[in-house]
């Protein structure tokens, strides 16, 4: 009898601060370490995608801890926002701004990374040490009530109930914030012409009057790889510099080594054929028309 | 384990991103840290949601997602117009407030 009142105790959810079933402290050990780990990753990685990629890890970690903790709506929002659409958006302005925009090493400020740690340490210290002695003090008096009860109808009811009631008005003024951050992206990520348009004859007439009047060869043309970081070669063998992006030059490129000696011999043979094709621009041979 | 540690563990993980802001000179990094600072508020509002029973926590968590979301729009275009200006997005490099 005593038996069944305390599993119905549970079952109103009456249960202690300190029970929680075990699949989901297998849960929370297996994915706070991941979220940790992947955070301290994204502070001290070098480049900014791997940083984002971490930070998705972090993303992807507390989603499976919001599903842990009988938030299944959060969560799939927690994927679906957040490393879906705002990481890759974070993805898309770096490849914009360009990923060699890496952090410069120099400090601006003596000693500001020795003074961040300290600080940082020391906040760790005051809010776990708060969370740890409030936890100690209320133990045994605080019970955690949990959420079988307001999950009762399934959590998203139980969201849309509270968010279309309770907070109605938040909700519809979230449609201004949405609007007006909208709007603004617009206004700031517009680029005013401040030059006329130019027609396609002045195009034109600029391109035969330059230096190149043909299109720049592709990167990876002739060569033996098919690397976009790999220059073009030219009719004499040599590299174009022109061939590869500037991006990729600002990013310690090294000249690849030369291909076999069967594509050596498709190079000079194609080689030939450009050189013949190079010749009919610049209008000194005839036998192309 | 209790609900406690998921509280630790949102501290913790405020603490790492508060860290990145202050560390990196990369702006899109800077707003990375400011992103791991707003995911780790949201599960510390999860983990009380639980703890008191009732879902408004989670309405809460929500509505920082959805606050988020603008502010990742309209920063990211603030990095962009600075960075089309300055071609630099390094924190360090836009120190004159000036048209």
């Amino acid at each position: 009898m005593t038996g069944a009142t305390l599993t119905g105790e549970t079952l109103t959810g009456q249960t202690l601060l300190a029970a929680t079933s075990t699949g989901e402290a297998i849960t929370f050990w297996v994915l706070a370490p991941l979220a940790v780990i992947a955070a301290v990753m994204m502070v001290l990685s070098k480049s900014a995608v791997h940083a984002a990629l971490f930070l998705a890890g972090v993303m992807l970690s507390l989603a499976g801890l919001y599903a842990a903790q009988d938030a299944p709506f959060l969560a799939a929002v927690q994927v679906i926002v957040y490393t879906g659409a705002i990481l890759m958006l974070f993805l898309f302005v770096l490849m914009l701004v360009g990923v060699d925009s890496s952090d410069s090493l120099v400090e601006t400020l003596r000693g500001q990374r020795v003074a961040a740690f300290v600080v940082g340490l020391g906040f760790a210290a005051l809010l776990m040490g708060t969370i740890a002695s409030a936890v100690v003090e209320a133990d045994g008096t605080v019970t955690a009530v949990g959420l079988e009860a307001a999950n009762e109808e399934g959590n998203v009811v139980g969201i849309a109930r509270l968010l279309f009631t309770d907070y109605l008005f938040a909700f519809e003024i979230t449609s201004a914030l949405l609007i007006t951050a909208a709007l603004g992206a617009m206004v700031l990520a517009h680029k005013e012409r401040t030059a006329p348009r130019s027609t396609q004859r002045e195009l034109a007439r600029a391109r035969f009057s330059s230096d190149h009047p043909f299109p720049l060869p592709g990167p990876g043309v002739f060569a033996g790889r098919s690397s976009t970081a790999t220059p073009a070669l030219l009719p004499d063998g040599s590299e174009s510099p022109d061939s590869v992006s500037a991006i990729l030059k600002t990013q310690s490129y090294e000249a690849p080594s030369q291909g076999p000696s069967a594509v050596r011999g498709a190079i000079s043979h194609t080689a030939a054929v450009q050189g013949s094709v190079d010749d009919s621009v610049d209008g000194e041979k005839g036998e192309h028309r | 384990m209790n609900e406690s540690y998921y509280l630790l563990l949102g501290a913790l993980l405020f603490t790492i991103g508060g860290l990145g802001v202050l560390l990196r000179r990369n702006a899109i990094l800077v707003f990375m840290s400011v992103e791991l600072m707003l995911n780790s508020v949201n599960l510390t509002l999860v983990t009380f949601s639980r703890t008191t029973g009732t879902l408004d926590g989670q309405v809460m968590a929500f509505f920082v997602m959805v606050v988020a979301a603008a502010e990742v729009v309209v920063g990211l275009a603030i990095i962009m117009s600075i960075f089309r200006s300055r071609r630099s997005a390094s924190v360090d490099d836009a120190n004159l407030l000036k048209y």
